[in-house]
């Protein structure tokens, strides 16, 4: 990373409104665009299974959430 | 406490972003998958560890980035053989611009230290809080803070280096960064 950090300290690239401004406003923008796009995906049905499959009891204990409590069964 | 159909909505409705965080952190989508399954099982296995009314999406991404960590260290040096050859391939292909730029934002981001790159991407793309990200990570505001800071510095180098004919830079600049590459 020797010549990395030399980039990284030179007067140009470090200036201000310079090329570093620049970029990290793009860095940015292409994170968020990165990661947008996989939220956009909404959740696959494997994971909605999975949730769904790992809790049956508390379909019927739907509309009793305060009172039923868990009768100790795992 | 119990697995509520409210704690249930609550995971599904986490569960885009923490797939876009362990994509963004494996670079990988089947391996990205995977994480987030292991981490739904946790969650559901430890639910009665998880305090009502706190933060659950934080609860979450702390597990999945304890578990990218823990396989990381498994993986790493399969990682950085992958990342070297990936790397080579990029330079040999043509632009093809918007493709190619993430393809090397994707690299660059690769290339960060992993607490650097975790920092980031929870403040910078999760929209998590300095302190938020400082709870998931396990360690201090100003930790986190300082992480985030090289992080940007070092991917805005790491991204003038490789797209030195989008930014035109400098010849003493290409010297530097010429030779045998790195």
């Amino acid at each position: 990373m020797g010549k990395l950090e030399q980039v990284m300290k030179d007067p140009k690239f470090q200036g201000k409104g310079g090329l570093n401004a620049e970029i990290q406003s793009r860095i940015g923008h292409q994170l968020r665009a990165m990661y947008d796009d996989v939220v956009r995906q909404g959740v696959p049905d494997r994971f909605a299974e999975l949730i769904r499959k790992l809790d049956p009891p508390q379909e019927a204990a739907n509309t009793a959430d305060q009172t039923a409590k868990n009768d100790g069964r795992d | 406490m119990p697995l509520t159909n409210s704690i249930r909505d609550d995971l599904l409705a986490s569960v885009p972003s923490l797939r876009a965080f362990a994509i963004s952190l494996s670079g990988n989508g089947d391996r990205a998958d995977d994480l987030v399954q292991e981490t739904l099982l946790r969650a559901l296995a430890n639910i009665d560890s998880f305090q009502p009314g706190s933060n659950l999406p934080a609860w979450l991404f702390t597990i999945l980035r304890n578990l990218f960590r823990s396989d990381y260290r498994k993986r790493r040096r399969e990682v950085e053989d992958a990342d070297g050859n990936y790397a080579k391939t990029l330079k040999t292909q043509p632009a093809q611009n918007a493709h190619l730029e993430f393809e090397e934002f994707r690299a660059a981001l690769d290339k960060l230290p992993q607490d650097q790159r975790e920092a980031l991407i929870l403040v910078g793309a999760s929209g998590f809080s300095y302190e938020d990200a400082a709870a998931i990570c396990g360690c201090a505001v100003g930790t986190i803070k300082s992480r985030v800071n090289r992080a940007r510095s070092k991917l805005s180098a790491l991204l003038y280096v490789d797209g030195a004919d989008d930014f035109g830079p400098d010849e003493t600049v290409r010297a530097v960064i010429g030779g045998s590459g790195g």
